[in-house]
């Protein structure tokens, strides 16, 4: 992944600041950036959403198709991830240079959704055996300012709450089949239920205390970190400890409390904010990146 | 799509625009900040976003790219996996974009005054948000605000629209729809000023007589985007000005 480059004293200066609860763009240790989220801004996509959490920038993109449900599961549909850093973002991510980030994000985002509790998978079942709807949910990381993982589960949560899936009816064809037909409105869609889609929470521990929301150049000081999915009461739907260094256990729990802490917070005004925007979808105009 | 007519009898198209009518086209410079330039553009439904990095050293991985007395390109095209009407599974390294990708790199190699920054590298990045036809054209154009926005030495601006030809009639700036009809389609850039074409692409049958009126079209499409494109970056440049003059 693209670094930071920092010197030593630099580094101190980092490391000292969080010790005071004073950081360097001023926050305390427990707050987010400003963060800029809006949804619905891909016509040609079921769901959509962009976030600008600082500096960095994520553009989220959910479509629907039928698929045949898994042998396991025939009575559920399913969710996909897939997550791509956009060279835009940076020159090394040329090729297939961000494969190791992307792939980290993909697989912890899969890992906090693959929860009996978070989505009603049942939802997207339509035939059993047969049909059922597989949710694409396609992250585009277009600008990196750090905290990524967060930036990317806040703007997929509000990309699956704008989703809209077809209200398809079932009617009995030829030969018992039975047929599967579109409405024809395009507007006629039943919206999932994401009231308890979590939201991931990455702290970073730096010098003996714990920050969220790191930047570009506080990941560089960071020696571990520890990034928690977290749902809207406040269960914790998976922890994984990420980044090089070493944790000792009791920080591990203090780290999991604020992570709670905050991850409901972060919740809370998520969703109030979502509420607001769904309400008055037809007066505002979509403004996207002009 | 056998049957569909491209072409009312009362001279209108499927989107309902005349045949020598562009799309809304909506553009913006300086959209990101670490980028050295970047620009956005939306011609109706394309949606394109392109960063410039660079002139900067050469990677070490492209030394054996280097001129001594000129900078080379690198140009890289990529399509959002959710940007088309079916989900595409890779977003990157299909031959369709290595195409493009060239074909983007030549078209700037005849416009940037390369010999300005030798031994250096100039990085286009463009991602394609949704896609809606004329895809390359969109792409040119955005590349072009970047580098601009990048203060990168052109000759020119490059504008670039494209073409095809139903019931004997040019039709000009075609979307999804034209564009998968089994019509011919002519991609053009130029450099509105000089007047000169810096690339050429016709896919498609097209009778030799009725090329030159398409050309034609397809210029004046070009200069109607010029028009455009130059009064967005007149305008980023006095907003920027402003700031400067205020602080």
């Amino acid at each position: 992944m693209a670094k930071a480059i920092l010197g030593d004293s630099e580094k101190w200066f980092i490391v000292h600041g969080v010790q005071d609860d004073f950081r360097t763009d001023g926050r305390s240790c427990e707050n987010y950036r400003h963060i800029e989220l809006e949804t619905g801004i891909l016509s040609n996509t079921h769901g959509s959403a962009r976030i600008r959490l600082g500096s960095s920038e994520l553009l989220v993109g959910v479509k629907v198709e039928l698929g045949t449900p898994k042998p396991q599961r025939i009575n559920e549909g399913w969710l996909e991830f897939h997550v791509d850093c956009s060279p835009n973002a940076h020159p090394v991510f040329q090729g297939r240079g961000g494969k190791e980030l992307s792939d980290n994000i993909c697989s912890m985002l899969t890992r906090v959704y693959r929860n009996n509790t978070v989505m009603d998978l049942e939802a997207l079942g339509v035939i059993p055996q047969k049909h059922c709807w597989v949710v694409h949910v396609d992250v585009l990381i277009l600008e990196c300012g750090g905290n990524l993982i967060d930036a990317a589960s806040i703007a997929v949560k509000a990309a699956l709450y704008n989703t809209g899936i077809p209200n398809i009816s079932l009617t009995d064809g030829d030969e018992g089949e039975v047929e599967i037909n579109l409405p024809d409105d395009p507007e006629d869609v039943k919206h999932l239920k994401t009231i308890n889609c979590p939201v991931l929470v990455t702290l970073s521990k730096i010098g003996n205390r714990h920050i969220v929301d790191a930047t570009d150049e506080e990941e560089c000081c960071c020696s571990a970190s520890l990034v928690m999915g977290v749902t809207r009461r406040g269960h914790t739907v998976g922890v994984r400890k990420m980044g090089g260094g070493s944790l000792d256990p009791e920080s591990v729990t203090e780290m999991i409390d604020s992570g709670k802490k905050i991850g409901r917070q972060l919740h809370i005004s998520l969703d109030k904010l979502l509420k607001i925007e769904a309400g008055m979808s037809e007066d505002i105009k979509q403004t996207g990146y002009l | 799509m056998a049957g569909l007519e491209l072409l009312s009898d009362q001279g209108y198209r499927i989107d309902g625009r005349k045949p020598d009518e562009l799309r809304r086209i909506r553009c913006k410079l300086g959209v990101f900040t670490q980028a050295d330039g970047s620009a956005y553009i939306e011609q109706g439904n394309t949606k394109v976003l392109a960063a410039i990095y660079g002139p900067r050293e050469a990677d070490q991985n492209m030394r054996n790219q280097i001129c001594h007395d000129k900078c080379f390109l690198n140009c890289e095209y990529t399509q959002a996996t959710f940007s088309t009407a079916e989900r595409k599974h890779r977003s990157r390294g299909d031959r369709k974009g290595q195409d493009m990708s060239t074909h983007i790199k030549q078209t700037f190699e005849a416009t940037i005054q390369t010999s300005l920054y030798p031994r250096s590298q100039i990085d286009i990045y463009l991602q394609v948000l949704q896609a809606d036809g004329s895809n390359y054209c969109a792409c040119i154009n955005a590349a072009s605000l970047a580098l601009i926005d990048a203060g990168i030495a052109m000759k020119d601006y490059v504008c670039a629209c494209s073409a095809s030809l139903t019931k004997g009639k040019p039709v000009i700036d075609i979307n999804h729809v034209e564009e998968s009809s089994d019509c011919a389609e002519l991609s053009v850039a130029i450099l509105p000023k000089l007047g000169q074409i810096v690339y050429s692409e016709l896919n498609g049958r097209l009778h030799a007589n009725e090329l030159p009126d398409v050309i034609d079209a397809v210029v004046r499409g070009c200069k109607d985007l010029f028009v455009v494109m130059d009064r967005t970056v007149r305008e980023h440049l006095e907003e920027t000005a402003t700031t400067f003059t205020h602080s």
